[in-house]
């Protein structure tokens, strides 16, 4: 068993960790209460590859493997939990093209995904459609060489500024995904602020009224939109949450090692009193724990073992809830001062609370491991 | 077709179920059940699931996973 990072995963972590330490750690602050991301940045994930490091090599991208993968969002999410969320839906769509799409679609869309002149985002959660994500309420009518979309979708993160959208809906009861582009006829979007977490996520809600799209648009067959393409692209969501989580984890012991530090009361640093010790310690556990799973999963992910599907909502799960318990233990480490904007670790618990819900949410997970629980007893 | 009827056994208790039952009707299985079948024909039989693929009649029974892995082997033999 190998669970330690090789020569070259450790200098692609290390080239991770320079950019977001640069580009990204500095301002996150500012993206958080602006509640966006400049262009520039995004421009800049996609000249270093990073927007494409999942699209093969002859599409023009990366083709990094699944823990390298994994390891720039654990760099990113260690520094801005919205911009995980880039990566996070971009890449879903490209796992999607990559896995469904046809030649055509292949090479009409993963060279524009892989340098970034194109954004993706994900579309599957309507105003009235969360969990029960198989039962969306949007509907698609075929007319002549197009199909009309009608629907609305929610929560849809980097909509504000995403140019391709992986839409699902129902043509007659059928689940069916669409690529869907921002300037197609019938299309709108509107923001969505003041959220709790993932500010600078540029969240929107898009209005499909008769959106007009090529025929050619459709992804995989009808019927298979979101067993088999939502599949995909959510247990791909899944595994860069699991990772996001395992970065913002590591950003909360790496405040609270430095403020325990430094900071004195009753004639000692912080460090030095027991009760700030017990949860530096917990931090620190429950960081281990979540990154073996990761590790575990980016495994299975590489050898396209179905046990991936599990093992990574077992770490979606595991990390998203450790995330926001060491969030909690990062504030009170900071006291009054972890309450406010002086400090990042404010932002680390409101997104940490958001990595609990996106990509099924927890209790989602928990019905789908103990289930797994229950069929492995037998 | 015994190790595709051992792999359904991880999901459905029965696993004496009739070879041509529509799984996915019968609601014995779940939308992620659909993901791990695809990986495990892939990984165990060393073939690639593509979008051409994707009809019902290829997974909806023990049956049809059987002769679409059959046929896919002999495809690429």
């Amino acid at each position: 068993m190998q669970i330690e990072l090789t020569d070259k995963e450790r200098a692609s972590k290390e080239e991770f960790r320079a950019f977001a330490d640069e580009n990204v750690a500095p301002y996150a602050g500012e993206f958080d209460r602006s509640e966006q991301v400049p262009d520039e940045l995004i421009r800049n994930l996609g000249e270093k590859g990073y927007l494409g490091a999942l699209v093969p090599e002859n599409f023009g991208g990366r083709g990094i493997d699944p823990l390298r993968w994994g390891l720039l969002c654990e760099e990113i999410g260690r520094c801005s939990a919205s911009l995980v969320s880039l990566l996070t839906v971009h890449s879903m769509v490209i796992q999607v093209i990559t896995r469904w799409g046809n030649e055509e679609q292949k090479a009409q869309w993963l060279p524009k995904l892989a340098s970034g002149e194109s954004i993706a985002a994900f579309g599957l959660s309507e105003p009235e459609i969360g969990s029960d994500a198989g039962h969306c309420e949007t509907t698609a009518r075929s007319d002549g060489e197009h199909y009309l979309l009608s629907g609305e979708k929610r929560w849809i993160s980097f909509g504000q500024v995403a140019d391709l959208f992986l839409i699902f809906g129902s043509i007659d009861g059928q689940s069916t995904a669409f690529l869907v582009e921002s300037d197609s006829d019938g299309f709108e979007r509107s923001p969505i602020s003041g959220l709790l977490g993932f500010r600078a996520a540029m969240l929107a809600s898009l209005h499909l009224d008769d959106c007009r799209i090529p025929a050619a648009n459709l992804v995989g067959r009808p019927g298979f939109g979101f067993s088999h393409v939502g599949g995909t692209a959510l247990d791909h969501g899944r595994f860069c949450i699991a990772w996001g989580a395992l970065g913002l984890i590591e950003a909360c012991i790496s405040a609270s090692l430095d403020y325990a530090e430094t900071r004195e009361q009753f004639g000692s640093p912080l460090k030095d009193h027991q009760l700030v010790k017990a949860m530096i310690a917990d931090m620190l556990v429950q960081s281990r724990a979540a990154r073996l799973m990761c590790y575990n999963a980016a495994s299975l992910k590489e050898r396209g073992s179905p046990s991936l599907i599990m093992e990574t909502s077992i770490a979606k799960y595991f990390s998203s809830r450790a995330a926001v318990q060491v969030a909690l233990d990062a504030v009170q480490v900071h006291g009054a001062n972890g309450c406010t904007d002086d400090y990042p670790v404010a932002r680390y618990l409101r997104d940490a609370k958001v990595f609990e819900i996106i990509e099924g949410s927890n209790q989602i997970q928990q019905i789908i491991i103990a289930r797994y629980g229950h069929r492995n007893a037998k | 077709m015994e190790k595709v009827r051992e792999f359904l056994g991880q999901f459905i208790s029965d696993t004496n179920i009739d070879a041509d039952l529509n799984l996915f009707e019968s609601g014995l299985v779940t939308s992620l059940f659909a993901m791990q079948l695809l990986l495990y024909v892939e990984e165990e039989f060393g073939i690639q699931v593509t979008n051409e693929d994707l009809d019902v009649k290829n997974f909806q029974s023990l049956n049809a996973v059987t002769d679409f892995v059959m046929n896919k082997i002999a495809a690429a033999a």
